[in-house]
């Protein structure tokens, strides 16, 4: 859409630059006021930010600034280089994944073939920026924590493929545009009109999904190695300041985009009955709206369960994984195949 | 997943809650009134001192300094003698050591010393803390009747409440 | 006849020796981790020193000492009115709790003995404190465990119990409202009514409390079966209240000991759990905040009408003598020792601290658990530093 613009090739990327770092941080500050200042605050009963503009609004401001003007601490006897280039590698995979969601037919970064596929390895990527970050702070208990949570990113990576795999069979394509579109041309016992979100044949699979994914987020009650931090430092307390805000909103936009593909994946992605999927006007005006109201219902969920229960000891939480949620997601793979091939 | 119940439980408890109304009061522009018995600050009554230093001598903390003279009264009836009468020089209290344990208002013989709920008096500097007989004094105005007591109390006087 | 020289197999030998020593000294010397006294779980200043091998503790000590304010030091220049106020600041969460052995004491000494509605709201004030400590309590227990909600939930239901307290003492924390001889004024109007209400609250929460926390899996996987501490280990280490009665011993002070309190004129029950372990405890406590509000209930039912404060000199002078009364506060058995030498204030003060003795056990409990597990062995066997140190 931008190549249509008649200017030059550098002002081209310029624009794609700024928004996509416009896109992941700004989803990374709604995320922040709508489900952590605001809700978690009414689901505690109590009001929030209120004094810092309306409703406190401006709260993230003054929250951002604060991070800005704090001292910028490396430990001395930190790798320098590694210690900086973390928060940067956590950064990049979460902006990797936003490039193959689709907000409409046409609005989408890269309609990769093997959206899908591109998808869950961008999101692995953040294993190695964390590992980084354990490793070179210097510190025996940040590299312990950085291990635990590597360990528990990796473990919850399987359930969260497998359960996709389901969807991708019965899809039949990769491509998460040609996903939303069997969503969207698929019928529930004969009837067009709603077409087919996956949510409803894969059930199982959306449940395990959304499971992994508050695993692969580490939050609560999956959120040991953070809370680690209770006992042992977990692998983010050498960062202060701007490096630290990089990897909160890199968590915050992780769960945007974690949210956004299970939306995609599960329940229809941008398409609304009515829409059309191959391109026009209304598609490209209402699909991106229609997404948003989707990720943000996948996301309540998710913070919803990070408010509400208490955390998972690091053995019982791969247990969890290994366990219970990778042999059920392979049985869900084994009942879906042999129902797209027998009906 | 016998359990799973109580797990969907749980997150109705904190759902049920974020539809209800928070129990935040925003302190600045709305202001809970508290109790009539609260012990927010003491306030003294000046006439009714006569410096016997009991409140001085009991506070746990050592906070309340009194000085006084004596002087000599006109008699109450024409040709009685002078009486001697104890007044007030300084009688401070500071609020920077103040325990607010009311054992100085309890052992005052002539109810000089009243609580009051007030508690709006933070100062940036804690040598303002020091509160003195004048600023004692206008804290009277904020003292509230004793509240009327439960069924069953004993009222002294008057028999049962 | 070998190629190697004398001198290269003595160093070679000498360089294996040293580095199986170096191996052994590694083996041995384990990671020392410092639960150190700034430490969101550890309720205040408590530092405790773990030693790791591994996952696993090897040894754990408590170290305290941190807040130590020398109570029994200050009470012996000060009055029984005084000690009453400082008194107040030793458990601070359930507050009137502290004052009441302190008074039983010295009204032992000066043999008077309050007046029938005097005990009656004491035993009423007492149950009050250990709603306001065991509640606070269970919402701790789920920060620790990582639940972030229900501690909000029990600020919000314990600001009831803490505005009925100000409203019949003037103080929310700090009530100072026992006398030698009695209370120090009536009740207010309107109390028992707001008091019924705040009761139905507060039974609400404990159920909320119960759907949200307890009945969840992850908190019962994380506190099942975690720091089994029996009986007899508990009975020799000198555990009381809870701690005690989450092992399995029916042991309770309000029944067991005949006191001036009220407790036996109203119909209550004792909370055992066979298990021992952490869940046992914090179940335990769930439910005597129940027990509570039910016995809170009942004595506004039955308060008996009549004066608040029996005859006592003006100035109180104790006569010579010495005294122990201990009750069940919130946190356990606290008691006092009082030895008075016929002075308006005690010669000497021995404060008997519940959390004092429960801390005790940590090094025997600590001992072969997972590090994750310290932090809810710790937050189950609830102590409140005020009352480790004194």
């Amino acid at each position: 859409m931008i190549a249509a613009l008649d200017i030059p090739y550098w002002a081209q990327t310029a624009i794609k630059v700024a928004v996509a770092l416009g896109l992941v941080s700004g989803s990374a500050f709604i995320f922040a006021y709508v489900f952590l200042y605001k809700i978690m605050s009414h689901m505690q009963s109590r009001l929030g930010p209120m004094e810092a503009g309306p409703h406190g609004i401006l709260q993230l401001l003054a929250d951002g600034v604060k991070f800005l003007q704090k001292e910028d601490l490396v430990p001395e006897r930190a790798d320098r280089f590694v210690f900086a280039a973390a928060p940067v590698v956590v950064m990049i995979s979460t902006v990797l994944l936003y490039v193959v969601i689709p907000a409409s037919p046409t609005l989408v970064g890269a309609d990769l073939g093997a959206g899908v596929f591109y998808a869950l390895a961008a999101s692995s990527l953040s294993v190695i920026g964390i590992l980084m970050a354990g490793w070179a702070s210097a510190n025996k208990y940040s590299l312990i924590g950085g291990l635990r949570a590597a360990g528990q990113l990796i473990a919850y990576e399987l359930p969260l493929l497998l359960a996709v795999v389901g969807v991708v069979i019965q899809a039949g394509t990769l491509s998460l545009s040609g996903i939303v579109a069997a969503q969207a041309d698929g019928e529930i016992f004969g009837l067009g009109a709603f077409g087919q979100p996956f949510v409803l044949t894969q059930l199982v699979g959306f449940a395990i999904f959304l499971v992994a994914s508050q695993a692969e987020l580490t939050q609560a009650p999956f959120d040991m190695p953070i809370a680690e931090s209770e006992l042992v430092a977990g692998y983010m307390t050498e960062y202060s300041g701007f490096r630290f805000l990089v990897f909160y909103i890199s968590e915050l936009a992780t769960t945007f985009a974690f949210a956004a593909l299970g939306a995609t994946l599960f329940l229809g992605g941008w398409w609304f009955p009515g829409l059309d999927t191959s391109g026009g006007l209304l598609s490209n005006l209402v699909g991106p709206a229609v997404l948003f109201a989707k990720i943000m219902v996948v996301a309540f969920v998710i913070f919803w369960v990070r408010f509400s229960y208490p955390r998972l000891r690091e053995d019982q939480l791969q247990t969890f994984a290994w366990k219970v949620l990778i042999p059920l997601s392979l049985a869900n793979i084994m009942v879906t195949a042999v129902l797209k091939v027998a009906l | 997943m016998a359990q799973l119940p109580g797990l969907i439980k749980g997150l109705g408890v904190t759902f049920r809650t974020m539809l209800k109304p928070a129990v935040t009061i925003p302190y600045p522009h709305y202001k809970e009134t508290p109790a009539p018995r609260a012990r927010g600050v003491i306030a003294l009554k000046e006439e009714n001192c006569t410096v016997c230093m009991l409140c001085a001598r009991s506070c746990p903390d050592w906070c309340i300094y009194i000085e006084g003279h004596k002087t000599k009264a006109p008699p109450r009836r024409a040709g009685g003698k002078p009486r001697t009468v104890s007044l007030l020089d300084r009688f401070d209290i500071d609020y920077s050591l103040c325990m607010y344990c009311g054992i100085c208002v309890e052992v005052c013989p002539f109810d000089a010393l009243f609580w009051s709920p007030e508690y709006e008096y933070s100062e940036p500097r804690i040598a303002e803390l020091l509160h003195d007989k004048d600023r004692l004094g206008q804290w009277m105005e904020t003292v509230p009747e004793p509240p009327a007591l439960e069924a069953g109390a004993e009222v002294k006087g008057r028999g049962k409440a | 006849m070998s190629t190697v020289s004398e001198r290269q197999q003595q160093a070679y030998v000498a360089g294996v020796a040293a580095d199986a020593r170096i191996n052994v000294e590694l083996e041995t010397e384990g990671m020392t981790l410092n639960l150190g006294p700034q430490h969101p779980a550890t309720h205040g200043t408590l530092r405790i020193v773990v030693r790791l091998e591994g996952e696993q503790v090897v040894e754990a000590e408590p170290v305290m000492g941190y807040m130590h304010r020398g109570y029994e030091k200050l009470v012996e220049v000060r009055s029984y009115p005084q000690i009453n106020t400082l008194v107040n600041r030793i458990d601070w969460l359930g507050s009137f709790a502290n004052e009441v052995p302190f008074i039983l004491a010295a009204e032992r000494l000066m043999d008077v003995e309050a007046p029938p509605r005097a005990q009656w709201i004491r035993t009423l004030f007492f149950e009050l404190s250990r709603i306001a400590n065991l509640s606070l309590f269970l919402g701790d227990l789920g920060v620790q465990l990582g639940a972030i909600t229900p501690v909000f939930y029990a600020f919000r239901d314990r600001e009831h119990v803490l505005n009925l307290i100000e409203s019949a003492t003037g103080g929310r924390f700090h009530p100072n409202f026992d006398r030698i001889g009695g209370l120090k004024e009536d009740l207010p109007r309107g109390f028992v009514d707001e008091a019924r209400a705040a009761m139905g609250k507060l039974r609400d929460f404990c159920d909320e409390l119960e759907t949200l926390l307890f009945g969840n899996e992850i908190f019962e996987r994380r506190t099942r079966g975690i720091g089994v501490i029996p009986a007899e280990v508990a009975l020799g280490y000198g555990l009381s209240g809870a701690n005690l009665r989450a092992s399995g011993v029916d042991w309770d002070l309000r029944r067991d000991q005949p006191s001036p309190l009220a407790w036996s004129e109203i119909d209550w029950k004792v909370w055992t759990h066979p298990d021992g372990d952490s869940f046992a405890r914090c179940w335990v406590r769930l439910q005597e905040t129940r027990e509570a509000t039910f016995m809170v209930e009942q004595l506004l039912d039955g308060l008996p009408s009549g004066p608040i404060m029996a005859k006592v000199p003006r100035i109180v002078k104790v006569p010579t003598g010495e005294a122990w009364v201990s009750t069940e506060n919130p946190l356990g058995e606290m008691g006092y020792y009082v030895v008075s030498k016929g002075d308006t204030g005690p010669f000497r003060v021995k404060i008997r601290s519940a959390s004092f003795n429960n801390i005790s056990v940590l090094p025997w409990v600590l001992r072969g658990v997972y590090v994750a597990d310290v932090i809810t062995i710790i937050s189950s066997m609830y102590f409140i530093l005020g009352d480790v140190d004194r």
